[in-house]
């Protein structure tokens, strides 16, 4: 099978499981599930095969140590809006398979978590296909028109999900969630458009794009509007508030892919759109995204410390989190760039888990207060071990993931001399003390204590569940055990960005 | 008679509709009032037509058109008006604001 | 032979990892899920009385000891592994130390994370004098604990748990101390601190060992968020985390320059060991962040023996031990060292005196020997390169090493003995104990073989240890620390001896059933006399070997001879007076004298309050005073600014709305009113 047309099938296979529930009789909801599941893990198949064959290729092409421009495996261009000079061009980089990577494991182990799903399944998971082919489509993409198409795709179907499968408030979440990514999406059109006019050559295209030198007093406004564009996306200060109420009332799986994927989207756009292009621009503005990330890391760590919700303190964790991503970019630095990209697969991985076992730990207790909870470790020692394991992910202890993205991005960070950057990274340094602290509360409210005599009876996780959860802790250890093979890949596509970044 | 009596009588006409389209309380009697703002369209394009057009035919086929085509909007326009009726048991059109922002 | 152990050398970590990952998943095999079997057993209509359900899953948690077996075979081959390489090591390295730089050996070492081009942390082993004698003492301690542990924990539903946690903390404890970069150490720092958290809240239903482990935790972290900021310093400046780089007398020039802090002119190298060693400071619990220690003997007391007092405490005496050629040059951090070691020293043992829990008191008697041993470090120059310069003093370094090896088994014996205490009476109070000496006669003899070694009592292994320590001071000069060393000796001989007397002298003080001893737990505590005996016989290993360029022992030996004769003095006068107010078991004389110290005993025995202060830090700054606020911030501030653009487009909407009246005949008079308008504009 060839490279263009494997990413291709890729994002079209959950189309096609959309279309194929649609055909699907509304009460019969074990077929629909069925072919979703299907339809995903061979996705999964055919993203890993990806993988392999891009380990493969990459191996063998010219390193590129010192080029400024990302080589894009896989290529394929061909006219679509020929008026417009928008193409279907497509083609991948490590950054993309990995976060290709990233949502196959995670739509997959999503699916099997919403196996529960009853009320109108049918429309469930046909936006839920809907939207997964909206990522994979943004991660393929090197035409930016096409890209934010996708992204659009992957934005839309969240209104529904939350508004209608969410628990709580979940229209006023839908709403805010996706009125303030729209308006962000608002940020990056005219972004988008201010580099195809501004270029010169009038294309959307990434890999032409990158080595047009735009002037200075272009990038000095363009580069604020992409990156704040993509950054709502990415939750950064203060438009991070989407994320709480969003994440709260969102379903498990819908969490579990928002948090997972969805926010990567941001990061990846920031990276991708706004540094890569508008190098100039990002040396201009970095201190002050520094702050408003730093803002980020230590505002999302303070603000779960003192929730109740365990969906909310994950919502919060996930702020801070993905402020350390944005906080790698900001470095500027090799090592800053590659934790950040490092951190959205780490914090992808583990956050899918952690929505994935508050739903079913919800699924069974009924409640996600922590003070109301207790003892778990009793009746459910597999789900509880899995919540502490996924707890120390996210405190970043070595041997998982998180803490090889971290200690990327604070070395990365700390490789910056400038002073603001100094005093940032030893802000963000001391957030993992408070990071500790939420997690800690968290995971002994909830596995620990005394249990209450009304949850004693509750089971652990059924063989199904315990299928998501364990892909999930075993990505989690592997890529804390075993980083080498994602760094050398990182490390091959963050060249040409970091080479742009510092001509 | 020359071009202009036509159009002032069309002109005529047209205000008459309107007046009437903005005055009358009755749907129906908007209706009519309708009618004779097409009308009065029509008494244009036939007056052009016969005085200034290379090809009378031409302006002619309009006022055909606009004839058949308003036959049909009365046709649904009354029909509503009846069910309105129906449902409303008065056609005061200041009542009929359910479609309000 | 020697060949086969060094290249094998990870064995000694895949071992104790290979133990934790076959009990683990025999462990999920058979303990599926416990609710599962208690609803089978419900459908089955065995049973319908939910006690009768516990006591069968209680019942079927015990089941055979089949995980315990298994950690004591794997640690037993652990222990003759670590004594193998130890051996080898002995016969190779320091046998011709002209072909090993600073007697180093990293006999293993793998790129696992690589940040730059350059700069790449390994997963190596480094063997060096350190790192081989803490092998052989986590491995043996470990093993013998394991044994002690059959005993103990062998009505605990949770055995099998309890030996897997016990192997992941000596596969990370042996992964510290061989650890041939600094950030290898900083990653099993943190495993170590997460052994430690689990096995702190072993019983995870009692809140109080819940609330330990979580304080325990959030104290080390708060101290390795600084390790790692100096880790980022230190390995910035020299462009290496290997030991063997940042040891270097390169790496020091390069840090030793001024820097400019706000408007503070700071040492960089000061700032960056200073760093450093806050890592050690939380790990090693020195005051003021030794909140935890004491707290953490919730756990179980194996846990409480191997941990908390022979092996992962002193990972902070190792950390500035391995690091000690850079902390050498930095003299402002040396100082801060001996300071907080020497109080920490004096402080933990004035607590210790008023304790009642037996493990307490233990734990503040820890704390006071690892100020003992961080202030010989602190009172020590050295230099592994170069020739000794005049004002070198590497004794202070051999004898806390000394010390940190003595210390490991009398203090892992002293807990053993207190974890057989508690089993006999089924409570830490030293006032529910009393008259074990006549039912638990061989933890009595063996017991009172560390009293007299942690005392300082000729010829037991603390003896000689502690006198290293007070020469150290002595002959370096620093007259106070010397001061305090010896006076801390008195009063630990003191509380120690409170402990013994109270424990086994005079009339049981609560009611004993069954009082016997476990086989196993004895002859773990009975094995632990050998060391305590015979330590002694070693000093000249850690006096001569330790370091590469020190003085020879012999030089050292010419101290006065007056010196062991003042400390044994001390603290035969400190078991003396312990014997004047509690012999034979007595309180009543110390009850007077309590009331005669009335509010300052009342301090004391309530830790100077320090934990209150913790905890109104902790709650009434960080949670009400920032997190709170930060919370209301986000829901009111941020979120309400961006409800308040929805509620202005919102009233923008109303605004369009009024237009919007649903009267046909406004619309059209607006149409034609527009049309109109139009008309007249364009004419």
């Amino acid at each position: 099978m060839n490279g263009p047309f494997l990413l291709t099938l890729i994002w079209i296979i959950p189309f096609v499981v959309a279309l194929a529930c649609l055909l699907v009789p509304h009460d019969n909801h074990r077929l629909m599930k069925l072919f979703s599941l299907v339809g995903n893990l061979i996705n999964l198949g055919l993203v890993i095969l990806l993988t392999l064959k891009f380990i493969n290729v990459a191996g063998i092409a010219p390193a590129g140590s010192d080029s400024s421009a990302s080589i894009f495996h896989f290529a394929y261009k061909t006219p679509w809006f020929k008026i417009m000079n928008i193409e279907y061009n497509i083609g991948v980089d490590a950054i993309s398979v990995l976060m290709m990577l990233l949502t196959a494991i995670v739509i997959f182990c999503g699916i099997l978590a919403s196996w529960e799903v009853k009320q109108q399944a049918k429309e469930f998971f046909i936006l839920l296909n809907v939207l997964v082919a909206g990522v994979y489509g943004v991660f393929v993409s090197i035409d930016l028109f096409v890209l934010f198409m996708f992204y659009e795709i992957a934005v839309l179907p969240m209104y529904l999900l939350i508004g209608l499968w969410g628990t709580g408030r979940k229209e006023y979440a839908a709403m805010k969630l996706v009125l303030m990514l729209v308006a962000g999406s608002a940020f990056i059109l005219a972004g988008i458009l201010g580099l195809y006019f501004e270029s010169g050559i009038s294309t959307f295209d990434l890999a032409l794009l990158s080595q047009v030198r735009f002037s200075d007093s272009f990038q000095y406004w363009a580069f604020p509007v992409i990156f704040l564009g993509f950054g709502v996306l990415g939750a950064i200060f203060p438009f991070h508030t989407w994320s709480p109420d969003g994440h709260a009332s969102a379903p498990t799986a819908v969490s579990m892919l928002h948090a997972g994927v969805l926010m990567k989207l941001g990061g990846y756009g920031c990276l991708r759109v706004g540094m890569y292009l508008l190098p100039e621009g990002a040396q201009v503005w970095m201190g002050f995204f520094l702050v408003l990330v730093t803002i980020n890391v230590l505002y999302g760590a303070f603000g779960a410390l003192r929730q109740t919700d365990l969906k909310y303190i994950t919502a919060y964790s996930s702020v801070s989190h993905c402020g350390l991503v944005l906080f790698g970019f900001t470095a500027m630095t090799f090592t800053g760039l590659k934790g950040g990209v490092l951190q959205m697969i780490s914090h992808g991985l583990m956050t899918a888990l952690f929505f994935c076992l508050i739903g079913m730990i919800y699924g069974r207790t009924h409640t996600r207060t922590v003070s109301e909870m207790g003892g778990l470790m009793k009746v459910m020692p597999f789900l509880s071990v899995a919540f502490v394991i996924v707890g120390f992910a996210g405190l970043g202890l070595p041997s998982l993931s998180g803490f090889v993205a971290e200690a990327n991005i604070f070395v990365g960070s700390f490789a910056n001399t400038a002073a603001i950057n100094r005093v940032c990274t030893v802000l963000a340094v001391l957030s993992i003390v408070v990071t500790a602290v939420y997690v800690l509360r968290a995971v002994n409210a909830l596995v620990n204590g005394p249990i209450a005599p009304k949850f004693s009876l509750l089971t652990d996780a059924t063989a199904l569940e315990k299928v998501p959860v364990s892909i999930l802790l075993f990505c989690l250890f592997g890529m804390g055990i075993m980083p080498g093979w994602i760094i050398e890949l990182v490390n091959g596509a963050i060249k040409p960005i970091f080479n742009n970044l510092s001509r | 008679m020359t071009l202009s009596h036509f159009i002032i009588l069309s002109l005529m006409l047209c205000a008459i509709g309107v007046y009437g389209v903005l005055t009358r309380r009755n749907l129906i009697g908007i209706l009519l009032s309708v009618e004779v703002i097409l009308n009065g369209a029509n008494l244009n394009f036939a007056a052009f037509a016969h005085f200034r057009a290379f090809d009378p035919t031409a302006g002619a086929v309009f006022p055909i058109f606009v004839m058949a085509v308003s036959a049909c909007e009365m046709a649904v326009a009354l029909a509503i008006v009846i069910s309105m009726y129906r449902r409303k048991k008065r056609l005061d059109v200041y009542r009929l604001e359910e479609l309000n922002g | 032979m020697a060949e086969f152990i060094f290249t094998n050398s990870y064995l000694l970590l895949i071992l104790p990892l290979l133990s934790f990952v076959i009990i683990v998943l025999w462990l999920a095999g058979k303990y599926q899920n416990p609710a599962e079997l208690d609803k089978t057993l419900r459908c089955q209509n065995q049973i319908n009385d939910s006690e009768e359900t516990q006591k069968r899953a209680d019942d079927f948690a015990k089941g055979p000891k089949i995980a315990g077996l298994a950690a004591i075979l794997l640690a037993t081959l652990n222990a003759l592994y670590g004594l193998g390489l130890a051996t080898a090591y002995y016969q190779h390295v320091l046998a011709q130390p002209e072909h090993y730089p600073n007697r180093t050996l990293v006999c293993f070492d793998l790129a696992w994370l690589n940040f730059s081009p350059g700069l790449t942390a390994n997963m190596g082993i480094y063997l060096d004098p350190i790192s081989v004698m803490m092998i052989v003492v986590i491995t043996m301690i470990s093993l013998l604990v394991n044994i002690y542990s059959i005993g103990y924990m062998k009505d605990d539903p949770a055995f099998d748990r309890f030996f897997a946690l016990m192997s992941l903390f000596t596969f990370s404890m042996l992964g510290l101390v061989v650890s041939s970069n600094i950030l290898q150490m900083f990653v099993f720092w943190e495993l170590v601190g997460v052994s430690s958290y689990t096995l702190i809240g072993f019983w995870y239903e009692k809140p109080s060992a819940v609330a330990a482990s979580k304080k325990a935790f959030i104290v080390t972290r708060f101290a390795d968020a600084f390790f790692l900021i100096g880790i980022l310093l230190v390995s910035f400046q020299a462009k290496s985390f290997d030991f063997l780089t940042l040891n270097l007398p390169e790496t020091a020039a390069l840090l030793n320059q001024s820097i400019v802090l706000g408007s503070v002119p700071v040492n960089l190298l000061t700032l960056a060991t200073l760093l450093i060693f806050a890592g050690g400071w939380g790990k090693s619990a020195m005051f003021p962040l030794h909140i935890w220690l004491p707290d953490a003997m919730e756990g179980p007391t194996p846990v409480s023996s191997i941990i908390h007092s022979a092996t992962m405490v002193v990972a902070g005496v190792f950390l500035t031990a391995r690091m000690f050629p850079l902390f050498s040059e930095a003299v402002g951090t040396l100082a801060v060292v001996q300071f907080i070691g020497s109080f920490t020293a004096i402080f933990a043992a004035i607590i210790a005196i008023t304790q009642r829990d037996i493990k307490r008191i233990l734990a503040f008697s820890t704390l006071s020997q690892l100020g003992y041993m961080l202030f010989s470090l602190g009172v020590a120059k050295i230099s592994l390169h170069g020739e000794m310069g005049p004002g070198l003093n590497s004794l202070g370094y051999s004898a806390a090493m000394y010390h940190v090896f003595t210390h490991a088994f009398f203090k892992c014996m002293l807990f053993l003995g207190a974890g057989a205490l508690i089993h006999a009476v089924h409570s830490n109070d030293l006032m529910a104990m009393g008259g074990l000496k006549r039912l638990m006669p061989k933890t009595y003899w063996s017991l009172l073989a560390a009293c007299l070694a942690i005392g300082g009592i000729f010829p037991f292994s603390g003896f000689w240890s502690k006198d290293a320590i007070l020469l150290a001071a002595l002959q370096s000069g620093h007259y106070v620390t010397f001061g305090v060393g010896l006076v801390t000796g008195g009063l630990t001989a003191f509380y120690m001896f409170r402990l013994f007397f109270l424990a086994f002298h005079g009339e049981a003080r609560s009611e004993l059933h069954d009082v016997h001893e476990d086989p196993w737990m004895t002859f773990s505590i009975v094995a632990l006399t050998i060391p305590t005996l015979g330590a002694g016989l070693f000093e000249h290993f850690f006096a001569g070997e330790m370091v590469a360029s020190g003085l020879a022992y012999a030089d050292h030996l010419s101290h006065p001879l007056w010196l062991p004769v003042i400390a044994s003095l001390v603290g035969i006068s400190g078991i003396g007076l312990a014997w004047g107010f509690y012999g034979h078991g007595r309180t009543e004389k110390a009850d007077e004298w309590r009331q005669w110290f009335g509010p300052v005993y009342q301090l004391v025995q309530n830790k100077f309050y320090i934990d209150e202060i913790y905890l109104f830090i902790t709650h009434r700054i960080i949670f009400q005073g920032i997190g709170a606020p930060v919370k209301w911030f986000d829901r009111n501030i941020v979120d309400g600014a961006m409800n308040l653009c929805g509620r202005i487009l919102q009233l923008g909407g109303k605004m369009v709305r009024l237009a919007q009246n649903g009267q046909l005949q406004f619309y059209l008079g607006v149409t034609v009113l527009g049309l109109a308008a139009l008309l007249f504009l364009a004419s």
